[in-house]
């Protein structure tokens, strides 16, 4: 390997086609030791967010408490049915997942022996089966081993409709074969190239088989294993208190070796995120604090007090601005902005292009969401290997003037320009929050200099977000001209985010507005894209049709990127934690440790 | 006695219906779900959403959901929490303790405060002493109580760093290392509490003494040569005290409803956080419990008030 060969390796690194693992694994090939490897990285500047510099991990145990706080507690601990984050937590804490998604999107074995691979014959060639091998030796922490029956019953129990479970998306198109006892094959009904759903991340965490069987179906809610949990992590429950307090104790007989670092594990719920703050940054009561939902100013000034630390985890989670494709204001068969109709104005190209010209996406980062929203050109961000390069954003407010007089919209008396006697006259909405709302204004008022008026309106989350169909105001509905939210991507994989501008995920009234293509925008040259990407096995070739999905999308201005959301957290610089924003916050968990 | 009693619980009956069939259509006609957070989570279809909501019965229509959680109540059985998919009743008894003892401490150390300097205030009228206890009462009731917790939590826990200020309902430590613990961390969430509390009935107590002082049989007293302080405990206060035990029992209620805002603010484990986040997560069962039961106590601690009376005030009869 010569200096060049190196270099170009760097590159890869650096532009997202190479992880950093498959780096070191390839220096450590030619006998260079693998911080040796990081180091070059780093030297390259291809070096990770200062949190996830890897640090050794320590040859003891007996670290003491581990003290992390969760503004809103977790309320049940069965990763079945975890509805938010703060559940999922609670019960990765005691339950494992078969792999996990490490930060640069690649898999991580947790019960898994391996990553299942072309290469290992995990993968089937056609695309229609995966195979994983688990690892021997697990104990759940009441000693009974962990096999393959396990995850059989978790793909039974999670896909029966009566258990009314939140994973049930993962599991029920799915065939979940025993091939041995150490050994489960996964079967597709299509060549599926995104393979990891069932059994991996936050969906995939396992209960035993051995206390759940008698509780599946309508009679899951009775389970008293709901409340206390026994299952194969680092930690084995001690005690739980819904919304208020987790408890958990090292498991001795862990599957991987000297962990976990820490004795007990004790994860605090309540109270809000600016005193959860201070309480890691400031009082360093707690050694980690959750999802910090704090203006970027105050973690700054607290971050100043040398003892804390804020860690920005990029991911796909996105703030963007929708422009309708069809006309809120009509009704037709009874339903408003019915898919057979168009947005009188915002249907011009010319009109979505100055409004995109119009957001100020530097501003909104500078001002209003610092480290938590860095601003962006793309939908599709993150993992790297998915991010377009051909998107520019730009803000001009003289540039958007010239593309509408370009286009014969006129300002009229009152300076609102009109074509056809159809006015620029938008209403905005999104939900109640302060930086939406400051956000609403910026881009309000930068209209206005363009001759567009923008009326806003702020709908209260709890019915913006909502399912209720008698609402008008949820944001399925998109009853208005513009909207605002953001929207998540918990796996490193585009997939399941990009279906949400296909023509068959349309939100209808027919579909009582479940469809995922809010917007209701039809491009028939990205859905054969979708289509394809949903067979393509060859990952390069993959990537590139999301890439432009992505292209098509964006420049089609009727969706508008504005910031990403990275995952956000506060912890104490003595802790070494390992963080992932495509897994969940206790994913790695037992690789947490304290500074020596 | 015994008559009035049990046509006051007769009455009740009645207006607690009518309270429950308010909260639930309240609640009911309230927007949202359990399940928001999966709204904007890709990796959830919105089927899973829809069936989720029709596995907790929340599309059916409101009369039978009404009358289906009647018919349990009824039964002693409280529901099911749609975010813990637990009892309610578990949740609310895991609770309980934490609530009794902060705000039940506060709410003594409000008395312990009221009772001696509004009545100390009262008899030596526009002295220094009591000027000085009007003043300190005014500012006591004048700021809210999530702006003193904020305010104590910067001195004590963040400059001087001399108390914790996260709430900790399971202390690890045994003997008087959990004493001296308990005490650090309930200090500042009883002291705000109840200072607020004590100042608002400091000058009802203030007030309700000075206009028994001024009677007649108070001057008889004192001309009969009783001594002081037999005047002021036997003679003015038991008096004195019938408008400020409707006040006190009116308040008992609240110390099962616990603090919303100081416990959001400790971090305290009770009743009122309970209930602020069952409100916003709509967890419809748990709000219903813990609103009704509240609702039960204020109809019940009124009750006991007026009882009280009679005991306090011979001439008040219930016949």
């Amino acid at each position: 390997m010569n200096e060049d060969d190196l270099r170009q390796m760097i590159g890869r690194v650096q532009r997202g086609s190479l992880s950093r693992r498959g780096f070191v694994k390839r220096m450590a090939a030619v006998g260079l030791t693998a911080p040796m490897a990081t180091q070059l990285l780093a030297i390259a500047g291809a070096a990770p967010a200062a949190a996830q510099t890897v640090t050794p991990y320590p040859a003891r145990r007996g670290g003491g408490a581990l003290k992390v706080l969760y503004w809103q507690g977790a309320t049940l601990l069965n990763p079945h049915f975890a509805v938010g984050t703060k559940d999922q937590d609670g019960s990765r804490a005691f339950y494992e997942p078969l792999a996990g998604w490490s930060q640069d999107g690649t898999l991580e074995p947790v019960l898994a022996a391996e990553i299942p691979s072309r290469e290992n014959g995990g993968l089937a060639e056609d695309g229609r089966s995966v195979t994983w091998k688990l690892k021997r030796g697990v104990k759940w922490h009441d000693g009974q081993d962990f096999t393959a029956d396990d995850a059989v019953f978790n793909w039974e129990y999670a896909k029966d409709p009566a258990t009314a479970s939140v994973t049930t998306g993962s599991y029920r198109d799915v065939n979940v074969v025993k091939v041995d006892d150490y050994t489960v094959r996964v079967e597709f009904e299509r060549p599926t190239p995104f393979w990891a759903d069932a059994f991996v991340g936050s969906r995939g965490m396992l209960i035993p088989k051995h206390l759940f069987k008698d509780y599946t179906g309508a009679k899951s809610r009775d389970a008293p294993t709901n409340l206390r949990p026994v299952g194969t992590s680092a930690y084995r429950f001690t005690e739980f208190q819904p919304g208020d307090m987790l408890r958990g104790e090292a498991n001795r007989n862990y599957h991987m070796p000297n962990r976990p670092f820490f004795d007990t594990l004790e994860v605090k719920g309540g109270g809000d995120a600016v005193s959860a703050a201070r309480a890691v940054m400031q009082t360093g009561e707690f050694d980690y604090a959750w999802n910090m939902q704090v203006e970027d100013e105050i973690l700054k000034r607290l971050e100043a007090n040398g003892r804390g630390k804020v860690n920005v985890l990029p991911g796909g989670g996105i703030e963007f601005i929708q422009l309708h494709t069809r006309d809120p204001w009509t009704e037709v068969e009874g339903e408003r902005a019915h898919i057979s109709t168009t947005h009188p104005t915002l249907s011009d190209p010319a009109v979505r292009q100055a409004l995109a010209l119009l957001c100020d996406r530097n501003a909104l980062e500078q001002f209003i969401y610092g480290r938590g929203g860095p601003a962006t050109a793309n939908f599709l961000n993150n993992p790297p290997r998915f991010r377009s390069e051909n998107m520019k954003f730009e803000f001009s407010i003289a540039k958007a003037n010239e593309v509408l007089d370009a286009a014969g919209w006129v300002r009229g008396r009152d300076g609102i320009r009109a074509k056809d006697g159809k006015r620029l006259k938008f209403v905005y909405q999104t939900s109640i929050n302060t930086p939406r709302q400051r956000t609403q204004a910026v881009i309000k008022q930068a209209a206005q200099r363009a001759g567009i008026d923008i009326e806003v309106k702020a709908v209260t989350a709890s019915v913006f977000f909502s399912s209720d169909l008698a609402n008008p105001d949820t944001y399925t509905k998109f009853w208005s001209d513009i909207q605002m939210y953001t929207t998540t991507m918990p796996q490193a994989d585009p997939q399941l985010f990009m279906n949400q501008y296909v023509s068959w995920e349309m939100s209808t009234k027919a579909n009582s507005w479940q469809g995922r293509n809010i917007v209701r925008w039809k491009n028939d040259e990205y859905d054969a894209a979708y289509r394809a990407a949903e067979g393509e096995l060859d990952p390069v070739k993959r990537a590139a049709l999301f890439i432009k999905m992505n292209d098509l999308i964006v420049s089609s201005n009727h969706v508008i990127p504005l910031v990403g959301r990275p995952t956000v957290s506060a912890s104490l610089n003595t802790l070494h934690h390992k963080l992932s924003a495509w897994d969940l916050t206790f994913g790695f968990l037992h690789d947490w440790h304290r500074a020596a | 006695m015994t008559n009035y009693v049990l046509r006051r619980l007769l009455i009740a009956i009645p207006s607690l219906l009518g309270i429950s069939v308010i909260l639930f259509t309240v609640l009911a006609l309230a927007p949202g779900d359990p399940f928001e957070e999966l709204a904007t989570n890709p990796a959830i279809p919105p089927d899973v959403r829809a069936a989720l909501r029709a596995s907790l019965g929340l599309d059916d229509p409101v009369w039978t959901r009404y009358f289906s959680w009647l018919t349990a109540m009824l039964r002693g059985d409280w529901g099911y929490s749609f975010v813990s998919r637990v009892n309610v009743d578990d949740l609310i008894l895991a609770r309980l303790p934490t609530t009794l003892a902060i705000i039940g401490a506060s709410q003594i150390l409000a008395l312990a405060i009221a009772l001696p300097v509004g009545v100390m205030a009262a008899t030596r009228p526009y002295s220094i002493f009591d000027q000085v206890a009007n003043t300190l009462a005014f500012i006591g009731f004048s700021l809210p109580t999530f702006f003193t917790g904020l305010l104590l939590i910067l001195l004590f826990s963040i400059t001087l760093d001399w108390l914790p200020f996260v709430y900790r309902a399971d202390l690890s430590s045994t003997g008087w290392t959990w004493v001296w613990e308990q005490l650090r961390q309930s200090i500042m969430p009883v002291a705000v509490l109840g200072l607020f509390q004590g100042a608002a009935w400091t000058r009802f107590v203030r007030s309700a003494v000075l206009d028994v002082i001024r009677l007649d049989h108070v001057t008889t007293a004192r001309a009969k040569g009783l001594p002081e302080g037999r005047v002021t405990l036997r003679h003015i206060v038991r008096n004195a005290l019938i408008p400020v035990v409707t006040l006190v029992a009116l308040q008992m209620p609240t110390v099962f409803g616990g603090a919303i805002v100081t416990e959001q603010i400790f971090r305290v484990p009770g009743i009122g956080s309970l209930l602020i986040s069952a409100i916003l997560a709509n967890d419809t069962p748990v709000i219903m419990a813990v609103t009704f039961v509240f609702a039960c106590l204020v109809v019940f601690f009124n009750l006991l008030a007026d009882v009280i009376y009679g005991w306090l005030d011979p001439r008040i009869s219930y016949s």
